[in-house]
């Protein structure tokens, strides 16, 4: 019973579906503020998340219809999943379990291969381009993004329990504090900006090239579930980053504000980064991923394995 | 239903079909979206698929090469959805009606909700469009 409130309402579904919207109405604001306009209200996400469940549905002649159905259900499954993990070990770090780092990880893979899935299933030309390109763009990121990941466990000599990491940095220093771990650090903020699918790594659903890629065919409530798993997306991955790199949020007294601040400034680094870069195509942003940014987090490891 | 219709008004998301316009009204639609007037304040954003669309302003008089795709995009989208015709040529086919090449204007081929004549439309005018809509809908 329990279990199921923490799935369903907080702090799972209910919880970072609202956060994620605010995160969102945010990601645009900031955006019209930096192009000089004013931007849409603070409503924006509500009104068009049920503008978007009120249309009709369409399921493209040729396509394979229940994979096309049931992969945004996957995706937002998995991302409210490790958001009820990540949140639970911010609250009680001690009810975690052995390696629970590592199914985030995998979680957090499983919103891009739905993507593929359903470009794939989607019976059309650009999905299935924006399909092989997500594809191609997870083999990028994924290298470097497991190396960084390594560096706080080397240093706290091998946990793989968030809530273990957690404490440790409570009791010695948070990892961006040395130099190891602030390598890692801009190597992770690089990846999650391509695992959010934001400029300058949105070449799979480039809105001006391939119109949006595997989402092209969706209409209606699926696509709603696709919207509300990318705003959600935008919350949880940066609260991933938070625990493990910025020492989480302690909820005594004023020191919850700092939390929310240590999740703010991420996102708003995540906003800017989008704004001032063009976007890379897809064979660049290969080579940027398997070679600086895999260089950066193999010598964050050597680091880390070196003490520093 | 009424809370959908709501939610309708405040997010319309257009979607663009040129149908053989001179690409002077296209430019007007685009000036609606640039920071003078900025029509995110009212949750209008431009978008690339026919699927994800609210609104479909059609601009141009409708050639015969376009005429099929127009009526194929309009039986696409998902309904409820809103036409607008932008500009002299779509309301009517202005200079180009007595054309060879000519099968609309847009009204022949789907069903229009709202017209905006000008030779193109101001981007003021294109605004006063959508606003009567807001308050036919
Ligand atoms: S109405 Fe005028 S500006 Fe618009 S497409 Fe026709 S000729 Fe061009």
């Amino acid at each position: 019973m329990n279990l199921i409130f923490n799935f369903l309402v907080f702090p799972g579904f209910l919880f970072t579906a609202v956060i994620g919207c605010l995160a969102s109405w945010i990601d645009r604001k900031v955006t019209a503020r930096v192009q000089w306009r004013v931007g849409p209200p603070i409503l924006q996400p509500f009104y068009d998340l049920v503008k978007l469940s009120g249309k009709e549905t369409i399921v493209p002649r040729g396509g394979a219809r229940l994979t096309f159905l049931a992969m945004p259900i996957v995706a937002l499954s998995a991302i409210t999943l490790v958001s009820t993990l990540i949140w639970r070990v911010l609250l009680s770090p001690q009810t975690t379990f052995l390696g629970d780092l590592i199914v985030v990880i995998y979680l957090l893979t499983i919103p891009s291969i739905a993507l593929i899935i359903s470009g794939a299933a989607s019976a059309n030309p650009l999905a299935s381009l924006g399909a092989s390109r997500e594809m191609k763009l997870i083999l990028g990121y994924e290298l470097p993004f497991i190396l960084a990941i390594f560096v706080p466990v080397i240093k706290a000599n091998g946990i793989i329990r968030l809530g273990e990491l957690l404490a440790w940095q409570w009791t010695n220093h948070i990892f961006v504090g040395s130099l190891s771990g602030f390598i890692a650090f801009i190597v992770v903020i690089l990846c999650m900006q391509a695992k959010l699918g934001l400029v300058p790594f949105d070449a799979p659903e480039a809105e001006t090239e391939i119109i949006a890629g595997p989402y092209i065919e969706y209409s209606g409530t699926p696509l709603a579930i696709y919207k509300l798993t990318r705003w959600m997306m935008l919350f949880v991955i940066p609260m991933f980053l938070v625990v493990i790199f910025m020492g989480g949020i302690n909820f005594s007294g004023w020191h919850i504000l700092w939390g929310i601040l240590k999740y703010v400034l991420l996102l708003v680094i995540i906003v800017l980064i989008r704004n001032t870069n063009p976007r890379l195509r897809i064979d660049q942003a290969m080579k940027f991923f398997w070679g600086p940014v895999t260089g950066l987090a193999i010598l964050a490891v050597i680091l880390a394995l070196l003490g520093l | 239903m009424n809370l959908k219709l709501k939610a309708l008004k405040k997010s319309l998301w257009l979607f663009h079909f040129n149908s053989g316009s001179c690409n002077n009204c296209d430019i007007e639609i685009l000036d609606c979206l640039t920071p003078k007037f900025d029509l995110e304040r009212f949750g209008i954003k431009l978008i690339g698929s026919i699927r994800h669309a609210d609104v479909m302003v059609v601009t141009g008089f409708v050639s015969r090469q376009t005429a099929p795709r127009l009526k194929r995009l309009y039986q696409q989208a998902p309904k409820p959805v809103i036409v607008i015709a932008c500009g002299s040529c779509a309301c009517s086919g202005a200079i180009f009606a007595p054309s060879y090449n000519m099968a609309g204007p847009v009204d022949k081929i789907i069903p229009v909700d709202a017209y905006i004549p000008g030779c193109p439309p101001k981007p003021q005018a294109i605004i006063a469009a959508v606003v009567k809509l807001w308050k036919k809908l």
